[in-house]
């Protein structure tokens, strides 16, 4: 294994967990809901009475945190390689399993792995494993 | 005032993907790839956001009401059971395919990144087909809020 020292920002990246960690315990705490997109947006596609407003708000800061980023540093740089075909089939397949799974790299990931939860340590295992042998896959036996 | 703390919780949650570097798919990416030159950022933005997570939810379960006086939904599940396994698969393959997740893609779209508005709505449409398939499967089920 070759570390890359020219990508790796151990001290952006752990600031930037703060941060996140910050996010979801404000959620936990003011308004008593677990930070995971997957199930935030997922509930305004069965949406119930009364439980819309905070999800809708949730999401309109996620889009809005670029906009404010842009008033004090440069627009960050996104690297996407994917083909459109490629992106249609990990949405799909992003879509589809974090509702099976009830959860993604947050709401397991961060919060499930912050309480403790076996079912979450579990899940992040599982799906770091899947990413873990995707990318292999993709990137040294197909040489994409 | 929920939907207050709420926009801000998800500004600040976005700023931290940001800063952290996980906004791009290729930083992600660069992390799964074991076998290649691997980037381990994302082990620190998940040291860091659980060090945090961890004192907050250990406070959050010894309330019965928020901050705000909304009861605390904390996810009652503790099994690990088939869908658990199968859902964290499916994502997980989907994950290492296009290096985003859902919180990443959200904001990557408030970037203006054209390729996660692609993602974002193929995402959408998996989520779609998960709730026609419970709805069919378990019709009682959706009655109930949940």
């Amino acid at each position: 294994m070759t570390i890359a020292w020219t990508s790796f920002t151990p001290w952006l990246s752990l600031a930037g967990g703060l941060l996140i960690g910050v996010a979801a315990a404000m959620l936990i705490l003011f308004n008593g809901r677990i930070a995971g997109i997957s199930g935030i947006v997922g509930g305004l596609l069965r949406p119930a009475r009364g439980d819309v407003d905070w999800r809708l708000a949730f999401v309109v800061g996620l889009l809005a945190a670029p906009l404010a980023w842009r008033a004090f540093a440069a627009a960050p740089a996104l690297h996407v390689a994917a083909s459109t075909p490629v992106l249609v089939a990990a949405g799909l397949l992003v879509g589809l399993g974090t509702r099976l799974g009830s959860g993604c790299t947050c709401g397991h990931g961060v919060c499930g792995m912050s309480r403790g939860a076996l079912r979450s340590v579990a899940a992040t295992a599982t799906f770091m494993a899947a990413g873990f042998a995707v990318v292999f896959v993709v990137r040294h036996l197909l040489g994409g | 005032m929920r939907a207050v703390t709420a926009f801000i919780a998800g500004l600040v949650f976005g700023l931290g993907l940001l800063l952290s570097g996980m906004a791009d798919p290729a930083k992600v990416l660069g992390f799964l790839d074991l076998a290649g030159a691997w980037d381990p950022s994302l082990m620190f933005v998940m040291g860091g956001a659980v060090g945090v997570g961890a004192v907050a939810f250990a406070a959050a379960r010894r309330r019965t009401r928020s901050l705000l006086g909304e009861p605390m939904q904390l996810p009652a599940k503790t099994g690990i059971d088939r869908r658990l396994v199968a859902g964290a698969l499916l994502f997980g393959a989907g994950w290492g395919l296009a290096g985003f997740c859902p919180g990443p893609a959200i904001v990557a779209l408030g970037v203006g990144e054209s390729k996660a508005v692609v993602f974002v709505l193929a995402m959408l449409a998996g989520m779609g087909v998960f709730e026609f398939v419970e709805r069919r499967r378990r019709p009682a089920r959706t009655a109930a809020a949940h």
